[in-house]
């Protein structure tokens, strides 16, 4: 299990960069390789040009600005997994990481590369789709931006054109206070996931719902946010109920299925971690005054 | 396709010595190690990266040696099995405590496991049973069932903990 | 006699020191000047014939020395097939694959051609140049329905895919029934799996023309046997083939079988005049490495009232895959195990062996066992339920009772030797078991945690199985002049620790220290005859030859000091390498010196009676199988939501006799329940019903990590058999065989609410999920 040839090219800037991507035929963009080099190992996937994205240092790192936070694309998972401010700031992040692969590939994985390769199961989409994150891509015609609403487009196929680089992901922060929740189900740590549940949540001073987000990730070819979830649950008071309601709400979501995995069995699962995640999520939210 | 063979002058620090060598493109960083400078203490057990088998130290962080190219670790110091002995060559504290709690079998696994381990006790010195088991789920044994390896990792774990009081 | 005794010890292991540093030297680690590599094309059809092969841009491809096809293998082996491992006259059909498919291929993965490049990059970079004009046939896919009329044939020269048929049994089971109040009835299924040992296979080999002769590594279980098959297929006498196993990284089973490419390696290395290497990769051990354990069973049973089994009666249909390798083994085995410890007054089983397109079966560890007690456990579990009998209760009343033994019961097994257990306490190893895992305290447990809306279940497995099998595995020991003691043998170890074992036996009988022993395995250029290392045979094989091989040499040393001294061989001793008179400051005479004196040393003539080389061998010759037992209860946690299963708590009962060295039987027990955990919930080999492979990468085949498997409470009984000098039993399956069903039963009994019933393995959380909801009695509350 050998990979097919290619020339290696090392990029230094994300000028370098996007300039070798313009020119070379068939050319790849290398982040962490955690998986992109599995499917060239594999070969699953053969390329005449890998261009690695690792010495480029102006695109890594977390940058917090007040409420907004920037992710550098070659940003580790590990180093996310670590910062302090993403724990304090963000912990749904965190507790997502924890299910990302295992502690070799989190030292080498990137969050660009995740959101890239877009694996239907990947919990940082799932991240990126929870904060309505944007998805900044750079290429030598410039910089454009993208809304992750619009950025799945199909199977493993995100919306990046050949010529482009992700660079960033940005969100904004949720008040300090807010519940949140991030599990999943598979056999076995870091394998992917079968369903994915990422859920937050604000409370107000009456306790009642005021803000919620709740996505689904291994369901589909991205993630899937619960719009109808989310509208039900404005203005309610968390209970068994609700959350049973919630769950309920979620299964009826239409859902992939393969040789593997039914997509019976997926709804079943989302029933039920629905249901689990908001009830975690509403435990650990603090009532908030927006007085 | 482009034409020809690629290959790189690359130089690394493996287990301490400066290496300068030639190697292509496409070669892994574990079949660098094996094929071209002969350490053959690094086992692939998958390619795919899901076994761990050929689980290395870049810069002293626990990588998987099949999901890195030879050619990423230009300028990077990289330690395997063949580096982890004292340096009277005597075994270290954990090949010794995997000696003494027989947390091994074929021994086809060890060299990712116990690279994997001295990174994370160097990390994670308190670390109790389950993180510890949690630290070695990206490593497959087929032969031990895993108790006598998480028993060397807390004994090692102890260790660490009683000399540091 | 010794100073220091090593039998009975948990001495550590002297393989642990090179494995520890990265100098072990496995298949892949080999350095020959001059080394090609190899790579196979493979079959991405399960069934298909072939017309065209075209190599011609293969050939052409950078780095690559030759190209092969079936008609470009050497003449001799023209038209031949493997041979056939264990032929039987029960089988029908007794078809073994081709070194290259010369016209049609039978499963996903049968190589069709093997380029030989100067890297393996290189070799892979061409065998995706080579063009095959395919043109696919039929495939048969699961056992079941392959002997369905009308089901397409695995070889297209065959009109059904029936491989072998037979039947066995005891009593008279008509009678049984016909007399019984009850008769339980049930369907199972056990599935496959794999292996899966880390280090995948692989062959190197060298000609040498000038001696006519090869040089063959491989990792394998078992060198003599693939120096059968290489003799038989290059009609070469033995002593022009010579085996050699390195370090080999877990085997399991799958190891233990001659294969295709330790035919076509060496024929390239022959062709081409230099060493040639092929490293199976994970990707090929999935599609080509052989798996075991489709099975499909019919049972029924004949119950009292009471419980009692009267008889038990049905069919067994076995998938051999695509060929036959081990010929009718693992079902028979299955067949004989079935009874275990229980008293069953009649028995009668109908084996149909089938072919289809899957990777062929061989024994994977537990060799047909697994899914036999399964069956049975499952049986009793069910006969409990429908009669409101405690099923550790119905166990009880079935048992064959301890002062039973020597027990005979009335079938033959796979050594031609009637089934006779040797030794063994049924009762008491589940008294045991259940008394170590709470088991009457546990309808409180599992009352207590339903209230909280947990799921808990507690299962039983006991076993009883068939180790240490003939025909011989042989020993030879020498005193070499340096003073140390190698030991030669056939045993191969793939991490059991053989060196250290068999070192442990022969230090006891010489008096020396385990590092003064040098235990030389696998290689049939030291150990001319062997079997190999399978079905739980070396410590009973070996080991006894061993001893026996130590005494005699033990008698030399004495014969000779005692020549020497001109004392009675009564008044010395063997102590640290040395003969001395017994007592204090007795003159003594070192290894060394006496091995020089018979080694052939000008001027010295050799004491009456005394033979040249301090040297003797021995091949213990078992008259028959001796019965390993144990009783395993699982405890589990079963959410019902999602079928996710945690085991709580993993208790073990195990005999197999004597222990040589307790450490590596603990290891063998718990490593071999990780796999029987595998077995049980995660491993499940996926083929559609063309018997194409769905599951192809670890991330697909879910394996066994550290936080899915307990640390198991392990208790040991010792029943020593008399059926070998040293009393021991086979360690090396017990942990797996009844795994899958305590877990199975377990998961069963924690999901009693919902009414279902489990007669598969292994039972993943979306079928226990699918299960619920067939049984309709929804009642999911978290």
């Amino acid at each position: 299990m050998k990979p097919a040839p290619f020339k290696y090219h090392r990029a230094e800037t994300i000028n370098d960069a996007t300039g070798m991507l313009a020119s070379l035929d068939n050319a790849r963009l290398l982040s962490g390789g955690q998986s992109l080099m599995a499917m060239m190992n594999l070969r699953y996937v053969m390329v005449d040009h890998l261009i690695d994205l690792n010495p480029v240092s102006e695109l890594a790192g977390i940058r917090i600005d007040r409420d907004r936070v920037e992710l550098g694309g070659m940003t580790r998972q590990r180093t996310m997994l670590e910062s302090d401010e993403i724990a304090i700031r963000a912990p749904v992040i965190r507790e997502a990481l924890g299910f990302v692969g295992h502690v070799q590939t989190r030292n080498r994985g990137t969050v660009g590369g995740s959101l890239a390769h877009m694996d239907p199961a990947a919990e940082l989409m799932g991240i990126a789709a929870l904060y309505d994150a944007e998805i900044t891509l750079t290429s030598t015609r410039g910089e454009r931006t993208v809304s992750i609403a619009d950025y799945p487009m199909g199977y493993m196929t995100p919306n990046i054109e050949p010529d482009e680089i992700l660079t960033r992901v940005s969100f904004d922060l949720w008040p300090q206070g807010h519940g949140y929740d991030f599990r999943e189900f598979a056999q076995r740590h870091g394998d992917f996931a079968v369903v994915g549940v990422g859920s937050q949540l604000t409370l107000d001073d009456k306790g009642e719902i005021d803000r919620a987000a709740v996505v689904l990730i291994g369901v589909d070819d991205g993630p899937v946010r619960l719009n109808d979830v989310e509208e039900a649950l404005i203005g309610e008071t968390p209970s068994d109920d609700l959350f049973r309601a919630a769950g309920s709400m979620a299964a009826k979501q239409e859902m992939m299925g393969d040789a593997l995995i039914t997509a019976d069995y997926r709804k079943r699962v989302a029933d039920a971690f629905v249901r689990r995640s908001l009830t975690n999520a509403a435990a650990r939210a603090k009532e908030i005054s927006h007085a | 396709m482009p034409d020809g063979k690629h290959t790189r002058e690359i130089n690394v620090v493996v287990n301490g010595e400066p290496i300068s060598a030639a190697v292509e493109d496409r070669y892994s960083l574990a079949d660098f190690l094996r094929k071209v400078i002969g350490l053959t203490g690094t086992h692939l057990g998958c390619e795919h990266g899901v076994c761990g088998a050929c689980t290395v130290l870049v810069n002293g962080d626990a990588v998987r040696g099949c999901l890195m190219l030879a050619v990423q670790a230009e300028g990077c110091e990289v330690t395997t099995i063949e580096g982890l002995a004292n340096a009277d060559g005597t075994l270290g504290k954990l090949q010794q405590a995997f000696m003494d709690n027989y947390s091994l079998q074929c021994g086809f696994c060890t060299p990712g496991i116990l690279t994997t381990l001295t990174a994370y006790l160097r990390d994670h010195p308190d670390a109790d049973e389950p993180e510890i088991r949690e630290a070695l789920s990206g490593n497959i044994c087929r032969c031990t069932g895993y108790d006598t390896i998480v028993k060397a990792a807390l004994s090692v774990a102890a260790e660490m903990k009683g000399a540091r009081a | 006699m010794t100073e220091k005794v090593f039998v009975g010890q948990s001495v550590k292991r002297l393989e642990d020191p090179n494995l520890l540093t990265g100098k072990g030297q496995f298949l892949d680690d080999l350095k020959l000047p001059g080394m090609l590599e190899a790579a196979f094309v493979r079959s991405p059809f399960a069934h298909a014939r072939f017309t065209d092969l075209d190599i011609e841009d293969a050939r052409k491809m950078p780095g690559v020395v030759a190209v092969y096809t079936a008609k470009d293998l050497p003449d001799v082996m023209q038209g031949k097939r493997i041979l056939l491992q264990v032929p039987n006259p029960a089988i029908t059909n007794p078809i073994t694959q081709e070194p290259l498919a010369s016209e049609e291929v039978c499963f996903v993965g049968e190589a069709v051609a093997v380029i030989v490049a100067e890297s393996r990059h290189e070799a892979e970079d061409a065998a995706e140049r080579v063009i095959v004009d395919w043109d696919p046939l039929p495939a048969a896919g699961h056992c079941d329905t392959a002997l369905k009329p009308g089901a397409p044939v695995a070889h297209s020269d065959m009109t059904d895919n029936v491989a072998a048929r037979f039947s066995l049994g005891y009593g008279d089971i008509d009678k049984a029934f016909k007399e019984a109040k009850h008769i339980i009835k049930e369907r199972y299924v056990p599935h496959r799996g794999t292996g899966h040992p880390m280090e995948c296979r692989g062959v190197c080999a060298i000609y040498d023309a000038v001696s006519d002769a090869f040089r063959i590594w491989s990792s394998t279980q078992t060198p003599h046997n693939t120096q059968r098959g290489v003799v038989d297929m290059f009609g070469m006498p033995e002593d022009k083939v010579r085996i050699i196993t390195p370090d080999v990284g877990g085997g399991f089973g799958p190891k233990n079988q001659v294969y295709p490419e330790e035919m076509v390696i060496p024929a390239a290395a022959q062709m081409l005049g230099r060493p040639v290497r092929w490293t199976e990769d994970r990707r090929e051990h999935f599609l080509t490495t052989t798996q075991e354990r489709d099975q499909v069973w019919e049972l029924s049973a004949a119950v009292d009232d009471d419980g009692y089994i009267l008889g038990l009666k049905g069919s067994l249909i076995h998938d051999a895959g695509a060929y036959l390798p081990w010929g009718s083994i693992m079902p028979y085995i299955s067949a004989t195990t079935v009874p275990g410890p229980y008293k069953l007054g009649s028995y009668k089983i109908d084996v149909t062996v089938a072919f289809t397109n899957m990777v062929p079966t061989t024994p994977l560890r537990g060799a047909g066992r697994p899914q036999a007690v399964f069956v049975m456990e499952r049986m009793c579990d069910l006969i409990g339920r429908e009669l409101a009998i405690d099923p550790a209760e119905v166990r009880r009343r079935n048992f064959i009772p301890a002062d039973a033994m020597p027990y005979k019961m009335g079938l033959t097994y796979r050594d031609g030797a009637p089934v006779i257990y040797d030794t063994g306490n049924y009762p008491e190893s589940q008294n045991k078991a259940l008394a170590r895992a709470g088991y009457d305290t546990f309808p409180e447990r599992q009352a207590a945690a339903l209230k909280e809306g947990r799921y808990l279940g507690i299962g039983i497995g006991n076993y009883v199985e068939g180790t240490g099998l003939g025909p011989f595995e042989g020993a030879t020991i020498r005193i070499l002049t340096n003073g140390r003691v190698a030991v030669y043998t056939g045993a191969t170890p793939a991490g059991q620790a053989h060196k250290t074992t068999l070192a442990q036996i022969c230090a006891d009988q010489l008096g020396v220290d385990i590092s003064d022993v040098d235990v030389v395995v696998g290689d049939t250029g030291m150990m001319p005859r062997g079997a190999g290392t399978y079905a739980s045979r070396i410590t009973v094989n070996a080991g006894s030859s061993v001893r026996t091989a130590s005494i005699e040499v033990r008698g030399k040393l004495l014969k000779m000091a005692a020549a020497k001294f001109d004392v009675e061989e009564d008044d010395l001793e063997c102590v640290g390498g040395l003969v001395r008179i017994k007592g204090e400051q007795g003159d003594s005479i070192g290894f060394s010196d006496l091995a020089k004196m018979t080694s052939g040393m000008p001027g010295y003539v050799l004491p009456e009676g005394i033979k040249p080389d301090l040297e003797a061998s021995a091949y213990f010759t078992p008259p028959q199988a001796t019965y390993s037992n144990g009783s395993h209860v699982a405890e589990v946690e079963v959410d019902p939501e999602t079928g996710l299963v945690t085991i709580l708590n993993y208790v073990v009962v195990h005999d197999c006799g004597n222990v040589i060295n307790p450490m590596l039987v603990h290891g063998q027990v718990q490593g071999g329940v990780a796999h029987g955990i595998g077995n049980a919930i995660l491993e499940r080999m996926v083929y559609d019903e063309d018997a194409n492979p769905l599951t192809t990468t670890f991330a697909e085949y879910l394996m066994p990590t550290a936080e899915m498997i307990p640390d198991c409470d392990i208790i040991h009984m010792h029943s020593p058999t008399p059926l070998n000098p040293l009393g021991v039993k086979g360690a090396g399956e017990g942990g797996t065989i009844p795994a899958p069903a305590a877990i199975v039963a377990a998961v069963e009994n924690a999901l009693q609410p919902f009414g279902i019933r489990i007669n598969e393995c292994p039972i993943l959380p979306q079928r226990i999920v699918e299960l619920i909801d067939a049984a309709g009695t929804d009642k999911g509350e978290e």
